[in-house]
């Protein structure tokens, strides 16, 4: 039954829609093109009552409200969540569902982090609120060394998987240092959390939902830029996208490709040129959970391609792809015919100026795969 | 259009600024403060008001008419609970000191603190300790086989063996289990506080945390938290004079931990943390406030940490002894079997009788829990998260394969095997 729903929601994610996209995140300045091309609409799956039209921070201001709905031991809390947040997440559901369950904390990260710790332990399905990804340091504490730890340190006793963390990253096209960050990669360190990050409505709320009930802890990264550029037919019902599982985005035979968030688009939009480049085909591949990740699915992509081009927002060093990298030629050695390559933000703070040049954007990414092919 | 813009941007700078009259309102209409003008410059600080005094109640004069109505019965329950706790510190202190278990932190001093208001609570409130509260799970009913299972980390400590000694935990007595980082467990306190409104409980949430951690980031949301978002906590300060070798004037220059307490809008109050009946009566108090009002309240117990930090710690090292003969003299131990005597409660008698007995039993459940073997090597791996990923078993298999290889090179024989 899931696996019927699931496959029905990535046909119907091929319907995303990526309307001002590539202007906002890469600056019109640098690119007068678009750099996505919208996808076409499937008509049989279209069903104006089973789902309607919402972009990414609609589909998570749905998913709080089922979340809200159907458990009444569930509270949303962070900065400025109140009047609906301050990237619309939030709209609408404190006055649906109450200031005691809907409510402002002061301005104190690991505050927030702790005292969702403190309200899991006591089964409140806590979901937790960080403004930016870049202001989530303050939490490491909490978040590591406690929420990670919780459930092993007791021995089982007591644990805060209740407790899901939701917070905006990654490029906007001019956040700066500090609007920016994509910090997946310091939590996938941590034994204990899950960590996953959606590339659209569907997974948005599919993901965010599965992390509500998810008996362990976890962080929801969600990029910022994809809140309203991009949209889908959401389904309107209550699904969950099961953590740990990668979800191959197309099919394709001479290289896998590995993104995930805002990169799975640029990704896409590479393998369309490189198909009419090139005229080789490119698997893509989106891991949506980056901890625990999705070995099987990458390792079995890649034993078919012999080819691996991992792309990330992150810097380079000991960013997530040095992971994934590290696994496959483990994993894959007697079936890779070229070095694994990765396409990253450099080893630099995340510059506001240089940011069209600072992105793994799709000429870095086409230029690397280029090179893989003709290794 | 640029043009158009640039117009509206100057007729914005050259639009004449009418000469309002203000209509200077004697009261001020800042949003978040009740307060009122002065025309006197004015500093504030610590010699503009008297320090929050220090509640008592077993003073050397009159102690016939007390504020605690106690049974005879608790207040020998509560003193004995307080000699179980320095027989179990002497034992462990000492078997750390043989190599028999690897890690200990002793409670001397500050027995009335803990036993004291732990008698002040019901099973109902949720506890979130630091370290230095063994009385406090020792009062809910923790068996001297509970501490020594967890401080020989056995196959029967039931946070199997993961956690250095002194972290106790226990779901069955609502004490969350301990962990090292310091205040960590302040702003999650607020929360499980929060969680007890939201399902209406007639419980509180009792966070204990010493004077040194109150230093800690997370002492500060963890009270403005509770503060604004109401939430029925107790915190107590163990301000025994100490972090590790840092006085508290290296601490804070402020009047205390209590000070900060109506900063935050909390109800505080400071205690005697050597009187256990002061301690026990404020935090009664503290727990029918709060629940009553659905709001926190701040507690500073001050007291004196008589032992080391630590058995990692030589405290000679930067304190006299002299300082610490004269707080032994005082401890609250010695002031409460004052007052038993006095009632005809307790006699030397009872004392040496009680004392021989304690050891007896603390020493045959000692030798007991040394013997008892550790858990499965592979409880290592689980519990990380609630279902093991196929990762972790990976590696479990790889540990299992690397060990039918190279098992010898292990102390296997400490494990229980499947």
């Amino acid at each position: 039954m899931l696996l019927n729903k699931l496959s029905t929601f990535s046909q119907l994610n091929s319907q995303i829609k990526l309307m001002e996209f590539p202007r906002i995140i890469y600056g019109s300045l640098f690119y007068k093109k678009k750099l996505h091309s919208v996808a076409t609409t499937n008509e049989k799956i279209h069903n104006e009552e089973t789902t309607k039209t919402m972009n990414m921070y609609q589909a998570i201001n749905n998913a709080l409200e089922i979340i809200l709905e159907k458990d009444s031991n569930s509270v949303i809390f962070g900065e400025d969540v109140a009047f609906g947040g301050v990237f619309r997440c939030t709209v609408g559901l404190k006055n649906r569902f109450g200031n005691d369950r809907v409510f402002n904390t002061p301005l104190s990260e690991q505050g927030i982090v702790g005292f969702g710790i403190g309200l899991a332990n006591q089964g409140i399905t806590s979901i937790g609120e960080i403004q930016f990804a870049d202001y989530i340091f303050p939490a490491l504490d909490q978040l590591i060394n406690e929420a990670a730890k919780m459930r092993y340190r007791s021995g089982g006793m007591f644990d805060c998987g209740k407790l899901t963390i939701r917070t905006p990253c990654s490029a906007v096209g001019h956040g700066a240092l500090y609007h920016s960050q994509s910090p997946e990669a310091y939590f996938a360190h941590t034994a204990g959390l899950k960590v996953v990050m959606p590339r659209g409505p569907i997974q948005a709320k599919g993901l965010l939902l599965s992390c509500a009930e998810e008996p362990d802890p976890c962080i929801v990264f969600e990029p910022k830029v994809l809140y309203r550029s991009t949209s889908d037919q959401v389904p309107l019902e209550d699904f969950k996208i099961p953590l740990g599982k990668a979800e191959v985005v197309r099919k394709g035979d001479s290289i896998t490709l590995i993104g995930w968030g805002t990169l799975v688009h640029v990704l896409l939009e590479v393998a369309d040129l490189v198909e009419k480049k090139i005229g080789a085909t490119c698997e893509v591949l989106d891991i949506m959970t980056i901890l625990p990740w999705d070995t099987e699915t990458v390792c079995e992509s890649v034993r078919k391609t012999g080819r691996v081009v991992i792309a990330h927002e992150a810097p380079l060093t000991n960013g997530f792809g040095s992971e994934i990298a590290a696994v496959v030629q483990e994993k894959c050695f007697l079936n890779l015919e070229a070095p694994i390559q990765r396409v990253t933000g450099w080893d630099t703070p995340f510059p506001l100026v240089y940011e069209p040049l600072y992105l793994p954007d799709k000429w870095r990414c086409f230029n690397v795969i280029e090179k893989t092919l003709k290794y | 259009m640029t043009l158009f813009k640039f117009s509206r941007l100057l007729s914005f700078v050259s639009k004449p600024i009418v000469q309002q009259k203000l209509n200077l309102s004697s009261e001020p209409q800042f949003l978040g403060i009740k307060s009122k003008y002065t025309d006197q410059l004015k500093f504030v600080n610590s010699d503009n008001y008297e320090s929050i005094p220090i509640y008592r109640i077993l003073s050397t004069s009159n102690e016939k008419d007390l504020p605690v109505k106690l049974e005879e019965e608790t207040l020998i329950k509560m003193y004995k609970n307080m000699i179980r706790i320095t027989v179990m510190d002497k034992i462990l202190y000492e078997s750390q000191r043989q190599g028999r278990i690897s890690f200990y932190m002793t409670n001397s001093g500050e027995e009335a603190v803990q036993i004291g208001s732990a008698s002040a609570l019901t099973s109902n409130d949720v506890i979130y300790a630091q370290y230095r509260e063994a009385g406090v799970l020792m009062w809910r009913g923790f068996k001297y086989s509970q501490f020594l299972n967890q401080c020989f980390s056995n196959f029967e400590d039931p946070g199997k063996g993961r956690q250095m000694p002194v972290h106790y935990g226990s779901k069955e007595l609502n004490f969350m289990t301990v962990s090292s980082p310091l205040t960590t467990q302040m702003p999650q306190a607020s929360g499980a506080a929060y969680a007890l409104k939201l399902k209406k409980q007639k419980a509180c949430v009792v966070c204990y945390f010493g004077d040194g951690g109150a230093s800690e980031g997370d002492f500060h949301p963890a009270l403005n938290f509770a503060a604004t978002l109401d939430c029925p906590v107790i915190f107590i300060c163990r301000n025994n004079g100490y972090a590790i070798s840092t006085p508290v004037t290296e601490q804070y220059r402020g009047d205390g931990i209590a000070a900060r307490g109506p900063a935050y809008g909390i109800s505080t109050t400071r205690v005697d943390g050597n009187d256990i009946l002061a301690v026990h009566h404020v935090t009664q108090a503290a727990r029918d406030y709060c629940i009553n009002n659905m709001k926190p309240v701040l507690i500073e117990a001050m007291t004196y940490r008589i032992g080391h930090h630590s058995t990692s710690d030589d405290s000679t090292a930067y304190r006299p002894s002299e300082e610490i003969n004269i707080w032994t003299q005082h401890s609250p131990i010695s002031r409460f079997r004052q007052y038993l005597e006095k009632l005809g409660l307790w006699s030397e008698a009872q004392e040496t009788e009680f004392q021989k007995l304690t050891l007896q039993e603390f020493m045959k459940e000692f030798s007991i829990a040394e013997k008892k073997l550790k858990l499965d090597w592979r409880e290592m791996f689980t519990d990380v998260y609630k279902e093991m990923p196929s990762h972790i078993e990976e590696q479990m298999k790889n540990l299992e394969d690397h060990l039918k290889k190279y098992g010898e090179h292990y102390p296997l024989k400490d494990y229980k095997s499947t």
